[in-house]
């Protein structure tokens, strides 16, 4: 009898938070796992074009990307509407694409530099008279190797 | 009995279940990948005379601004180009030395000898879309993958790109010293010869 009698008297004992750092701490993991970390911030429009005889791209980090389109609606007003490259962060004239090659194999190891690839992530609607300037430009940097990144895809898609 | 406070659920286990999925994620997710259309350019070299090439051994493909193609002087959809220029490359119309005995071809006299010497030429103007000059080249990139293709099939039992898969893979159990003499093998049976001119300026 006397066992019903304690569980009515006596105070509510308080919840124990002991887990709640774990939780969060769950959390802030899942979180960071899901993300994709986007190392440069896409100023210009890139909508790639399709392709479906692709090779995947093992090693990211020997990838030189060079990105080529139109600005961003948001930057138009400041960049205008005429086709621009994108270096790194911030758009870049074609004479900056040497530099940035030489800039990229100071970083990369001395057994590395030969593998180094240039990765071409051009708007469909940009004019091949920019793709091979750039291509040029490439030439005489001697980054002979390129890749031009497409989406998977039938290519009779990309004439829709 | 002496009153007592219930009993707190032990916690202790809590951060081990956290990393235990933290691990989980870890292993499974995959950092998406790039994939694209590898090519090589050619290197800058003094001005100097081309190679002497017969005309039927070049396929010249133009795109012009609007996406339309000109192949060998006739207009062609996309979607026949990848069957031109596999008929193209293996036609084997020559003789003698430049026979070619795997070629399954027409053997036709005024196109290409040998896939060996088949060139194709893909020639744009400035004006031209990039979305269709990659359309054109995932088509030629098909046209070579096919045939090889069809030869590592012949010879080896397994397609070449699967070849090259296993290559890559850290996994494959097999002789990787004698698959590399194969994919050059068969490499060397349809090199891949595209040639790439400056656009020209367009003509208005």
């Amino acid at each position: 009898m006397s066992k019903f009698k304690k569980k009515k008297s006596g105070d509510i004992p308080a919840i124990s938070t002991a887990s709640l750092p774990d939780i969060v701490f769950m959390l802030l993991f899942f979180f960071m796992v899901v993300t994709v970390m986007r190392d440069t911030s896409i100023k210009v429009k890139n909508r790639l074009p399709y392709a479906d005889q692709v090779e995947k791209l093992e090693k990211k980090d020997l990838i030189m990307y060079i990105y080529a389109g139109e600005p961003s609606d948001r930057y138009q007003s400041v960049a205008g509407t005429e086709a621009r490259v994108q270096l790194n962060d911030k758009y870049a004239s074609l004479k900056d694409i040497k530099q940035f090659v030489f800039e990229e194999r100071q970083d990369t190891r001395e057994e590395l530099k030969q593998a180094l690839i240039a990765g071409l992530k051009v708007d469909k609607e940009t004019n091949m008279g920019l793709v091979s300037d750039i291509k040029t430009e490439l030439r005489e940097a001697e980054a002979l190797k390129i890749t031009y990144i497409t989406k998977k895809g039938a290519a009779l898609k990309n004439l829709e | 009995m002496a009153r007592r406070s219930a009993p707190e659920v032990n916690a202790g286990s809590m951060a081990d279940i956290a990393f235990l999925l933290l691990i989980f994620f870890l292993v499974t997710t995959t950092i998406e990948t790039d994939s694209g259309i590898n090519r090589k350019l050619p290197p800058i070299q003094d001005e100097q005379d081309p190679p002497p090439l017969k005309e039927r051994n070049i396929f010249i493909v133009l795109i012009n601004s609007n996406g339309n193609l000109l192949v060998e002087d006739e207009p062609m959809d996309l979607k026949n180009l990848k069957q031109a220029a596999i008929q193209f490359l293996d036609n084997g119309g020559g003789k003698g030395d430049e026979a070619c005995n795997y070629c399954k071809g027409a053997k036709d006299p005024s196109s290409s000898d040998n896939p060996v010497k088949a060139v194709i030429s893909l020639q744009n103007n400035r004006l031209t879309k990039y979305s269709d000059y990659i359309a054109v080249q995932n088509e030629l990139v098909a046209a070579y993958n096919e045939l090889r293709d069809r030869e590592a099939k012949r010879l080896f039992g397994v397609t070449f790109q699967e070849m090259e898969e296993a290559f890559k893979s850290e996994s494959y159990t097999g002789d990787k010293d004698k698959l590399k003499e194969r994919i050059q093998q068969i490499k060397d049976m349809y090199p891949q010869k595209l040639s790439e001119a400056e656009p020209k300026r367009t003509s208005r």
